[in-house]
């Protein structure tokens, strides 16, 4: 039942607990135990809203930051990270294979903004070996769905 | 000036789809349950791999009977899909739809007179296609006290010297029956037994529900040489606009059936026929993840019914609920027209699947949980009135 719930959870968080059971075809009170544990469990992280923010009046850059790191002594990759995801302009670190090691995405009100924050913050980090900055000119898809226009249902009203 | 008809086509009646078609399309704002295909678009790889075909410059005919790495791949689903070993040079006709092959086997296999049993409510082309063959269509009534499957003694009631061929069509549009294995055998026997011909419309194969999984008869002991099993691409891949289906059938009758086919069509498309190779070869992760996504909104529908107070069927395949709507004393029509002038909600009457979907109603399950939602509530608001009123 957990990956189900979780499917549906993923593309609807604001789905009533009541329809979800219909749809799983169990009861209220075993989802709504179930979706609990997996709170608990640290399974389900959050419920978020996926925004265009390009379709409002503010102002935002987002940038993804290649960063390359020396792991240390005693202080492998976790602690970088963390040192790392602290920050509250960081919205994603990712550990990665191939030629960097840090993917991080960064949220500012201005270009500018994320650059001082990748020379002042990031670069000088003890661990940090170099930096690459690239921002984001457009999303078009984000969290498997499509940013860029509404879908309208074609179809015939009637077929048989 | 001589009257330019022929009185056969003349006589027979334009589809009740289309009639409640025309009343729903001058209507604003309504919302749909009356579509008959499905709500996804063609997945992408699939798309994508008819658009490569473009680019390619692949837009020459094909073989009359289909491009054949698809017949082979046809021949691969069925082996793996029901068992059944069919040979992609001469049993295997690519059509325009499953529609063709209805067409194109009917006539490959009746002459005038033959009985055509059509078990219904079904789908709209089974007795024109039987008549403009030259054939004399016989329904059965199924009912709603067999699960709206077709039982022996339904079948040998109408059996008479002259029938011929017996249409088979489950997973059923607009009922959503299944029939079982344990269904399907005393069928074949009295199929075996009248020497009769089977049109199994399997179109909806892949989309059934619960752990009973869709079972052809054509893999039934001695029924491969007596069945033309028709399925297609529409409603499995999402891919209805493409006009893709096929015919598997013993070679002596698809020989005739490639020849109606070679005259009448030449081909099918061919940019959809290189679309519908990716299908079957990688589409297995795309129909799970829809059959699963229909499964949650027939259970919302089914649920929906129940709360207003309306009896429903529970379907075990396609993407229809039937509910029975006898008890508010109206019929089909009206029914289906009150509530679409009240309420904007458009559903079939069942009548348009046969004389005997009177009293029902066809209610695709195939919109969005959104749109679902908003016209279960609109119907559950006509069904109180209709109620208040009785009283």
């Amino acid at each position: 039942m957990r990956e189900k719930i979780l499917g549906i959870l993923e593309k609807n968080a604001r789905i009533d607990i009541r329809d979800l059971a219909v749809l799983l075809g169990e009861s209220e009170v075993s989802v709504a135990n179930e979706i609990a544990e997996m709170e608990k469990e640290h399974i389900i992280c959050g419920y978020h809203t996926l925004i265009n923010w390009d379709n409002t009046s503010q102002e935002k850059v987002t940038a993804l930051i290649e960063v390359k790191v020396t792991p240390q002594r005693g202080m492998g990759f976790d602690k970088i990270a963390e040192r790392i995801y602290q920050y509250n302009e960081v919205n994603a670190v990712y550990l990665m294979s191939g030629a960097y090691d840090f993917a991080v995405f960064i949220e500012g009100k201005t270009m500018k903004e994320v650059a001082l924050f990748v020379s002042s913050k990031l670069s000088t980090l003890d661990s940090v070996l170099s930096t690459a900055t690239h921002f984001v000119l457009k999303k078009y898809k984000d969290h498997g769905t499509e940013l860029v226009e509404e879908i309208h249902d074609e179809r015939m009203l009637v077929t048989p | 000036m001589r009257n330019p008809l022929s009185e056969t086509i003349v006589r027979i009646q334009p589809s009740g789809i289309r009639k409640f078609f025309d009343i729903v399309s001058e209507m604003k704002d309504a919302i749909s349950l009356g579509v008959g295909e499905p709500d996804f678009d063609t997945p992408w790889h699939v798309r994508e791999e008819g658009i490569y075909s473009l680019e390619k410059g692949r837009t020459f005919y094909t073989s009359n009977s289909g491009l054949k790495e698809l017949r082979s791949e046809i021949c691969n689903y069925l082996y793996r899909s029901a068992g059944l070993t069919y040979q992609p040079e001469s049993e295997i006709l690519v059509t325009v739809g499953g529609s063709e092959a209805i067409d194109v086997a009917l006539r490959a296999m009746l002459d005038p007179g033959d009985e055509v049993l059509i078990p219904q409510p079904c789908f709209v082309s089974y007795e024109p296609c039987t008549i403009l063959a030259g054939g004399k269509p016989v329904a059965i009534r199924l009912e709603e006290k067999d699960n709206f499957r077709l039982t022996p003694e339904k079948l040998l009631e109408k059996i008479t010297d002259r029938t011929k061929i017996l249409i088979m069509p489950f997973p059923n549009n607009p009922t959503g029956a299944v029939m079982r294995r344990e269904d399907l055998e005393p069928i074949a026997r009295i199929v075996e037994e009248k020497d009769l011909f089977v049109l199994s419309d399997e179109i909806y194969s892949e989309l059934t529900y619960g752990d009973k999984r869709h079972v052809s008869i054509a893999s039934l002991p001695g029924m491969k040489d007596r069945t033309v099993l028709i399925n297609g691409f529409s409603k499995t891949y999402a891919m209805t606009g493409w006009r893709l289906g096929y015919a598997a059938a013993p070679a002596v009758i698809l020989k005739q059936m490639l020849k109606i086919h070679q005259f009448a069509i030449m081909c099918a498309p061919t940019t959809s026929q290189y679309a519908a190779v990716a299908a079957l070869r990688d589409g297995d992760p795309d129909v799970e993840m829809m059959r699963e996504s229909y499964d949650q909104r027939r259970r919302f529908v089914l649920h929906a019914f129940k709360e207003m107070g309306v009896d429903c069927f529970e379907p075990e395949g396609a993407f229809y609920a039937f509910p029975n709507i006898s008890r508010f004393g109206l019929t089909s029509e009206e029914f289906a027209n009150r509530l679409l002038r009240e309420e904007k909600v458009a559903a079939v009457p069942g009548t348009a699947f046969g004389a005997c979907g009177e009293g029902f109603l066809r209610v695709s399950y195939a919109s969005s949980l959104k749109n679902l939602k908003e016209a279960f509530s609109r119907m559950s608001r006509f069904v109180e009135r209709l109620d208040r009123e009785a009283r």
